[in-house]
């Protein structure tokens, strides 16, 4: 390959990727002296550094874990008090098969973490759902996905296959078509767990204890979501949340598929904020290449990310508005939402999931009308916004159903790894955008909408206001013009060349079968990058072999923490409110189960 | 004395030549079962007229208000959302009273990814319907399984229930479901669909 560069017709000057490169990212030299830096603070035998990684990384010893995520949490200068993710990465030639991996977050010092625990097969790991409730979830996933088995772990039963399901589907030997079929007798009865506080009161209540299930098909859950309530009287005394029942295999099929083939499945995440998630993956494939996307698809990247978080925040209000009654202002604003996905149509083609990104900028350039059609749509958008808030922020109906309700303290948020609006509603500015700035977004001036309280209100008022702030910053975008210049990176190991040279040119024609036939090819190693998404931080970890596949696509999914959360947020309350509270935590589907 | 045959110039339906299911007596009526074989010619029973046109009039009503039943799981439920809110506007071919109860609709758009694991709910609800019922097939996924060739989707609903209307698209357009259920529209009024 490295000949071939010698000969391009193609000014590329940069260095042929073969498979055999490590990926030594940017960012190592200082990941390593701050890993140093955190390991001398922490003063714990059982971490060693592993240099070289985008983050700081650490690899624990499987017996001390506890110690070192509680030390990590506890530690009063570092603080890593959020759980971002906890996913496994199975390598079958290893004799230690599996990587367990932590990452964390400290608010304090924006900073981030990420720790690795090596397993063999039918090893078995101590749980960390006491330090960090959101475990819980996420140990019942790897436990579904790899058969890993936490010890401790107050119900360590399968979270995204059914009951009737054989083996453990992540699994490098797992065949990705295999499937098993789930019948009417293998659907376990979920109980939920009375909640401590309503324990004793069973005797002295009027009413006897029915059990009421919400879902999976019920208008309310908006998709796919169970809800299995105990209810007393009309107070929930406890629940247990379901999912699965859209796990379309997301991670599975990522394994089988080119990088560039993954864009259309990561569109299908989060399908309310569709360009939003490619972006995430995109820009983390071009971590590990090392290259950067034109500054004109950039600067289209942030105004459609703009746009579909409007789009986004536009569907939560509005359906969340329908629970409760207000039909009006889901046909109000889905007008301006149209608008919205016409102009994403008119750029790539397809309205709701545009698929509209590719490693290394944009598939076509924007057409000549995109920044007047941008203009016109943010023109018209104050006055939905406006007429909506106004319909409702003074009504008595809407006040008293969501003030006070689905509360959330700031310590469970960030124990239960919130991020986006509903973190922010419990006053907490935690925002990727201003911390991890990406896209330029430090070049804007905008604000991070916080609330206090972390009621079902307090949400409302972060969507409504973060509309504006994205209008704000669509303002200033638009004003700056699009820069001049290709959308594509000039580099022909990422893109293919332009068809009028492919057919007259011996060099592009090669290089155009090399990418088609052979993909493209990170350095082996692993990266991970994350976006501010609709629901909050969506990030995707790859780890690359060298080949065309991916070796392993992990996404962060922010819906999950949050939906984990729901059913301590619902216990107390009544069926009315719980209703009020789900909508207004967005709880997508495509992203909760992947 | 012979039996007038009654022409059907006023029929609020205008007949289609040659479509009914069994081929009847007179090309384009459609007749009740076990009635085929009678003799045309003289022995024309009034009440297979009758009857004829009541299925007409009931088909053309049902055709008109179908009242769906979105089965949302993933992406098209939010271009379903799209096509019965204000912009696309379904409530103009008077398909706008979406039930959430399989008891109180006629039409199940299922609208998304079906996995293995609510496959058994997706039959649960079409058994609860009332007959006669329908169903679209909305997008790729619900047709085929998509490109979600994986170890927990359902490669295409009819695996599990039967299918009226298949609508292409990942995901298909709004303009696409309305014309799905405008085919729809017409196949029942033709009278072409009939079960249970």
């Amino acid at each position: 390959m490295s000949t071939l560069t010698k000969l391009s017709a193609i000014p590329y000057t940069g260095p042929a990727p073969t498979n055999r490169n490590v990926y030594t990212p940017t960012e190592a030299p200082a990941a390593d002296a701050r890993g140093e830096a955190i390991l001398a603070a922490l003063n714990l035998s059982a971490l060693t550094q592993e240099r070289g990684q985008d983050l700081p990384t650490f690899i624990v010893d499987r017996a001390e874990i506890i110690n070192v995520l509680r030390a990590l949490h506890d530690h009063a200068s570092l603080q890593f008090t959020l759980p971002l993710e906890l996913f496994a990465v199975d390598y079958p030639n290893r004799e230690q098969r599996f990587d367990v991996v932590y990452q964390l977050y400290s608010l304090a010092n924006n900073e981030r973490v990420r720790l690795k625990v090596r397993l063999a097969d039918g090893e078995t790991l101590a749980t960390s759902s006491g330090v960090y409730q959101a475990y819980d979830w996420f140990e019942r996933e790897i436990f579904d996905m790899f058969g890993i088995r936490f010890d401790g772990h107050p119900n360590l039963r399968r979270i995204l296959t059914h009951e009737n399901f054989q083996g453990h589907a992540l699994r490098k030997d797992y065949d990705p078509a295999q499937r098993w079929l789930l019948t009417d007798a293998g659907i376990a009865t979920i109980h939920p767990k009375i909640a401590p506080q309503f324990v004793q009161e069973e005797e002295d209540s009027d009413f006897e204890r029915v059990t009421l299930n919400l879902g999976p098909s019920h208008p309310a859950t908006h998709g796919t979501l169970r809800i299995v309530t105990t209810l007393d009287g009309e107070t929930i005394v406890g629940a247990d949340c379901e999912i699965g029942y859209l796990h379309r295999c997301f991670e599975k099929m990522s394994e089988t598929h080119t990088y560039q083939q993954v864009i259309p499945y990561t569109d299908r995440l989060n399908y309310c904020s569709a360009i939003i998630n490619n972006v995430g993956y995109c820009m983390t494939v071009e971590k590990m290449l090392g290259v950067t996307a034109p500054e004109r698809a950039q600067h289209v990247r942030l105004i459609l990310s703009e746009f579909y978080r409007i789009s986004d925040h536009i569907i939560c209000i509005g359906t969340n508005l329908v629970d409760m009654g207000a039909l009006t202002n889901f046909w109000w604003l889905f007008q301006p939402r149209e608008e919205i996905i016409a102009l994403a149509e008119s750029c790539s083609g397809a309205r709701l999931l545009p698929s509209y990104l590719r490693i290394g900028g944009l598939a076509v350039d924007v057409p000549s009308d995109f920044l007047a059609n941008a203009q016109r749509i943010v023109n018209m958008l104050p006055r939905y916004i406006d007429d909506v808030e106004a319909l409702v922020m003074k009504n008595r109906i809407f006040r008293d159903r969501v003030e006070g309700v689905g509360v959330i303290s700031r310590e469970d948020a960030i124990n239960f790894g919130f991020t986006g609006p509903c973190l922010r509603a419990t006053g907490v500015p935690f925002d990727v955008r201003k911390s991890n700035p990406y896209l330029g977004y430090e070049t804007y001036d905008w604000d991070v909408p916080v609330a206090e309280g972390g009621d079902t209100f307090a949400r409302f008022l972060v969507r409504f206001e973060e509309m504006r702030q994205s209008l704000r910053i669509l303002q200033q975008a638009i004003d700056r013009g699009l820069p001049p210049g290709p959308v594509m990176v000039d580099n022909p190991y990422v893109a293919l060349p332009p068809k009028a040279k492919v057919y007259n040119e011996m060099e592009s024609l090669i290089y155009h079968f090399k990418l088609i036939m052979h993909g493209i090819q990170p350095p082996v190693g692993e990266a991970y990058f994350q976006v501010e998404g609709g629901n909050g931080e969506v990030g995707f970890y790859i780890v690359s072999d060298g080949t065309k596949h991916p070796y392993r696509v992990r996404a962060r999914p922010p819906c999950f923490p949050i939906f984990e959360a729901y059913s301590k947020m619902i216990t107390g309350q009544t069926i009315p409110d719980a209703i009020a509270a789900l909508g207004s935590l967005n709880i997508i589907a495509g992203e909760l189960d992947r | 004395m012979p039996v007038q045959k009654i022409d059907t110039p006023n029929s609020i339906i205008p007949r289609k030549a040659g479509v009914a299911p069994g081929e009847g007596p007179e090309k384009g009526l459609i007749t009740l079962p076990g009635e085929a074989a009678r003799d045309t010619g003289d022995d024309l029973g009034g009440a297979t007229y009758l009857t004829t046109k009541l299925d007409q009039v009931v088909n053309w009503a049902r055709g008109n208000s179908l009242w769906p039943l979105p089965f949302g799981t993933a992406c098209c439920a939010i271009e379903f959302m799209s096509m019965v809110s204000s912009h696309y506007d379904i409530s103009r071919f008077g398909a706008e009273v979406v039930r959430f109860s399989p008891r109180q609709a006629d039409l199940m758009i299922v609208a998304g990814t079906i996995v293995d694991k609510i496959a058994p709910v997706l039959k649960t609800i079409y058994d609860q319907m009332p007959e006669p019922k329908y169903v679209i097939a909305m997008g790729a996924c619900a047709t085929s399984g998509g490109f979600y060739r994986a170890y927990h989707v359902v490669q295409g609903i009819d695996e599990i229930v039967p299918v009226d209307m298949w609508v292409p698209g990942c995901p298909p357009t709004p303009d696409g479901l309305m014309y799905a259920i405008l085919k729809l529209k017409e196949k029942i009024e033709r009278g072409e669909i009939r079960r249970g």
